[in-house]
C-alpha cells in the first residue's frame, strides 16, 4: 500500500535535509509503528506522506498503492484516502466544527466521484461515531478543535479519522498528552478501524501506546532513516535498552 | 454673492455644482434651507473636495480619486426589492425617492423628510459637522429625500425596519433623521444596493437619537455596485443608559467612505461598532470613525474586520475622545485584516484623545495572511485549497456576525451576504 524508496526531503524554507535516503514498506492490513529519539524525522515523515508544503523531496518517492504521490497536493491525497491525525491538532475559531466535518466528507466524495451526503444520513453517522469515541454532542457544538482539552482533540482527530474512513492511516505523536483513559478510547477508535485493506502507520516515543495499538512492525527512525525494522519485540527491547544500543549498532 | 474662485475646479467638482444649479428651484426647502444649501455648494465651489493635505481625508484624496459623477437622472426609480430578513417592516427609497406608504408597526411614525426640508425644519440639521464634513456638505447642498423617522417611548419592535436604499445610476442624497424614544428596542436595517452596474453617486446621512434606556441594533448594509461612489454618514447621540450596537458591512461599490460620528450623552451609555469590510477588485473603501466619550461612566467596543482581494484598498480611522469630565471610560478599538493579495492595501489608525485620568481606553491593528497552519489543517481533510481559503476567511468575519445570535434571521441574511460576496472574490 504505501512504498517510500530512499526519500530525502528537506526543509524549503531553509533547506535543512531532514530525511535522508529513507526506505519503508507497509502493506495493506498491517499496522506499522515508527519509533525514534526526538529530532529523528518522525513528525517531518508524517507531513510529507501527508503533502505539507514546507517541505520539499529531493530525491526519491513516494508509492502509494503503486502510484507515486509526490505531485498531489494535501487534499488530494486526502481525497485519495491518506489521514493524518495530528500531534497537535489545529483549532480554527469561526468554522463549527459540524460544518467542517460535512465539508470535508462532502468534498472528498466530490473528489471520487461519489453523490454529496445527506444531512440526515451525515448526522447518522456523526452521532454514531461520536458516541463510541464517548464525544459529548455539545463538543461539536463549538468551533473545530477550539477550546477543546488535549484528550478531547485527540479523539475528534479520531472521530474524523473514522468518518472519513481512509486507507492509509498516519497517527503522529497521539498519545502525546492522553491520560491511560483517554488512551484506551483512541486506540479503542484505532484498533475498531484496523481492516485487510487499510494500513496504520503510528508514529510514537513510547512503546506505551503500542500495549493498546498492537503493531505487526516496528522500525527505528533515527536521523532520518530507517536504521532498524522488527516485529512488535523491538518496540520491547527498545523500552528496555533505550535507543542507544541500536543507534550505536547501526552507526 | 462671492464669486471668487480660488481653486480650478475638478470634473467631479463641477458636476456636484452643477447639479446644484441646474436643479435650483427644484430642491426642495424653504428660505432657511436654501441659504444653508447656498453657503454649502458655496464652500464645494471655493474650497473644492479634500485632499490628502486635510488629515481626516489623508488616506482619501476625495478629489484625485473622485473622477467623475454621473447626471443626477429625476426619472430614474429602480425597482424594490425583497427584505434581507423576511418579516421587516421595509421602507422603501428607490433613487433617493423615499416612500411613505404601506403600514408600520403601533409605536412607528414615518413623514417624509421633504416635508421638513419644506417647513425649514430640517434647517438646522444640515449644518455640516466641521470643516472637513465634506459628505455632509454634499450630502446637505442636495438632499432631496429621505425619511423622518420617530419611534415612541417604550415600542418594543420585534421585526427589524429596514430601510432599502435601491439605485439605478444618476445621483441619490438622501437623510434620515431617527429619534428612539426611552426604552425603546429595535432593529434597524440600513441597506444601500444598486440594481445594475451603471454608474451611480449616493449621499445618505443619518442621524440617531436614542433616548435613556433605548437598545438599539443598526445595521448599515452596504452593497453598491462595482461602478458607485457611496459616501455615507451617520450620527448618533446616546442617552443614560443607552446602548447602540451598530454594524457596518461593506460589500461593494468603487469608492465608499463611511463616516460614524456619535458621542455618549448620558452616564451608563454603551456603544458597540462591529465592522465588516469585504474589499475586492479596484475598490477603494475608507471607514472613519469618531466616538465622543463626553460623560462619566461610559463604555465602547470597536471591532473592525478588514478583508483584502486583489488591488482593493481599504482605510480605518478610528478616534476616541475622552472629556475631561468622563471618568470611568471605558474604550477598546480593534482593527484586525487579512490581506490575501500582494497588491491589497489597508491602512489603519486608530487614535486615542483622553483628557480624564481615570480611565481604561486600548487599541490595537493586526495584519495578517490567512494562517498556513489552518490552512493545511482543511487540506489534510481533503478540503480543496480555494474552498478551504474562502471558508477560513469567512471565519474571521463570521465571529462578528455571531455576536447577533439573539436574532437568528439577522445573522442568517448576513452570513449569506458575506458567503456569496466570498464565492464571487476568494
Amino acid at each position: 500500500m504505501l512504498e517510500i524508496k530512499n526519500l530525502h526531503a528537506r526543509i524549503a524554507e531553509d533547506g535543512t535535509e531532514i530525511i535522508r535516503g529513507l526506505n519503508l514498506t507497509v502493506k495493506a492490513g498491517e499496522v506499522a509503528a515508527i519509533m525514534g529519539p526526538n529530532g529523528s524525522g518522525k513528525s517531518t515523515l508524517s507531513y510529507i506522506l501527508s503533502g505539507r508544503e514546507d517541505y520539499e523531496v529531493t530525491e526519491g518517492d513516494i508509492l502509494y498503492n503503486g502510484e507515486s504521490i509526490l505531485e498531489l497536493d494535501a487534499s488530494e491525497r486526502a481525497a485519495k484516502g491518506i489521514f493524518l491525525a495530528f500531534q497537535y491538532p489545529v483549532e480554527i475559531p469561526g468554522v463549527a466544527t459540524m460544518q467542517f466535518l460535512k465539508v470535508a466528507m462532502n468534498e472528498q466524495r466530490k473528489y471520487r466521484g461519489e453523490d454529496e451526503l445527506t444531512t440526515p444520513e451525515f448526522m447518522r453517522r456523526v452521532k454514531e461515531a461520536a458516541a463510541e469515541l464517548k464525544i459529548a454532542p455539545e463538543m461539536l457544538r463549538r468551533p473545530l478543535n477550539v477550546g477543546f482539552s488535549g484528550g478531547e482533540k485527540k479523539r475528534a482527530e479520531i472521530l474524523q479519522m473514522s468518518l472519513l474512513e481512509p486507507k492509509l492511516c498516519v497517527l503522529d505523536e497521539t498519545d502525546s498528552g492522553l491520560d491511560i483513559d483517554a488512551l484506551k478510547v483512541v486506540a479503542d477508535g484505532v484498533n475498531a478501524l484496523r481492516s485487510p485493506d487499510r494500513a496504520v502507520v503510528v508514529i510514537t516515543h513510547y512503546q506505551r501506546l503500542l500495549d493498546y495499538i498492537v503493531p505487526d512492525t516496528v522500525h527505528v527512525l533515527y536521523k532520518g532513516q530507517v536504521i532498524k525494522s522488527g516485529d512488535k519485540t523491538l518496540a520491547h527491547e527498545l523500552e528496555a535498552n533505550g535507543y542507544a544500543d541500536i543507534i550505536g549498532a547501526a552507526a | 454673492m462671492n464669486m471668487q474662485q480660488a481653486i480650478k475646479m475638478t470634473a467631479a467638482e463641477t458636476a456636484l455644482v452643477d447639479a446644484y444649479t441646474t436643479q435650483i428651484g427644484d430642491l426642495p426647502g424653504d428660505g432657511s434651507v436654501l441659504s444653508v444649501r447656498d453657503t454649502l455648494v458655496h464652500e464645494l465651489r471655493t474650497a473644492g473636495l479634500p485632499t490628502r493635505r486635510v488629515e481626516s481625508w489623508h488616506y482619501t484624496d476625495l478629489r484625485t480619486l473622485l473622477r467623475a459623477v454621473p447626471d443626477a437622472d429625476p426619472t430614474a426609480f429602480a425597482d424594490r426589492v425583497d427584505a434581507l430578513v423576511p418579516g421587516s417592516t421595509v421602507l422603501s427609497v428607490r433613487n433617493g425617492g423615499a416612500e411613505v406608504k404601506g403600514s408600520l408597526p403601533e409605536g412607528v411614525i414615518v413623514r417624509s423628510y421633504v416635508d421638513s426640508l419644506l417647513d425649514g425644519s430640517a434647517a438646522a440639521g444640515l449644518a455640516v459637522l466641521g470643516f472637513d464634513d465634506a459628505i455632509g456638505r454634499i450630502n446637505g447642498g442636495l438632499v432631496r429625500g429621505g425619511l423622518e423617522i420617530d419611534v415612541a417611548a417604550e415600542t418594543a419592535l420585534e421585526d427589524p425596519l429596514e430601510i432599502q436604499l435601491v439605485q439605478s445610476l444618476g445621483q441619490a442624497h438622501t437623510r434620515f433623521p431617527v429619534t428612539f424614544g426611552a426604552g425603546v428596542t429595535a432593529t434597524v436595517i440600513e441597506r444601500h444596493l444598486s440594481t445594475d452596474d451603471a454608474e451611480s453617486f449616493v449621499s445618505s446621512v443619518s442621524d440617531v437619537t436614542l433616548a435613556e434606556d433605548a437598545d438599539v441594533i443598526w445595521i448599515i448594509l452596504q452593497q453598491q455596485g462595482a461602478a458607485d461612489t457611496h459616501l455615507g454618514q451617520i450620527r448618533f447621540d446616546l442617552g443614560k443608559n443607552a446602548k447602540l450596537h451598530l454594524f457596518v458591512i461593506n460589500a461593494g461599490g468603487k469608492l465608499v467612505r463611511q463616516e460614524i460620528h456619535g458621542k455618549t450623552s448620558g452616564e451608563g451609555a454603551d456603544f458597540k461598532l462591529r465592522g465588516i469590510n469585504l474589499l475586492g477588485g479596484e475598490s477603494h473603501t475608507d471607514v472613519t470613525f469618531t466616538l465622543g466619550h463626553n460623560v462619566p461612566h461610559t463604555t465602547s467596543t470597536e471591532i473592525i474586520r478588514n478583508v483584502v482581494f486583489d488591488r482593493a484598498k481599504g482605510v480605518f480611522q478610528g478616534k476616541i475622545l475622552v472629556a475631561k469630565d468622563a471618568q470611568k471610560t471605558d474604550a477598546r478599538m480593534a482593527c484586525n485584516t487579512l490581506l490575501l493579495s500582494d497588491d491589497a492595501d489597508l491602512s489603519a489608525k486608530p487614535e486615542l484623545e483622553i483628557f480624564a485620568d481615570d480611565v481604561q481606553c486600548g487599541h490595537g491593528a493586526t495584519v495578517a495572511d490567512i494562517d498556513h497552519t489552518q490552512l493545511f489543517y482543511m487540506l489534510a481533510r481533503g478540503i480543496p485549497e480555494n474552498k478551504a481559503r474562502a471558508m477560513l476567511v469567512n471565519a474571521f468575519v463570521a465571529e462578528i456576525v455571531e455576536e447577533l445570535e439573539d436574532h437568528e434571521a439577522v445573522v442568517e441574511a448576513l452570513e449569506g451576504v458575506i458567503s456569496t460576496w466570498l464565492d464571487k472574490h476568494a
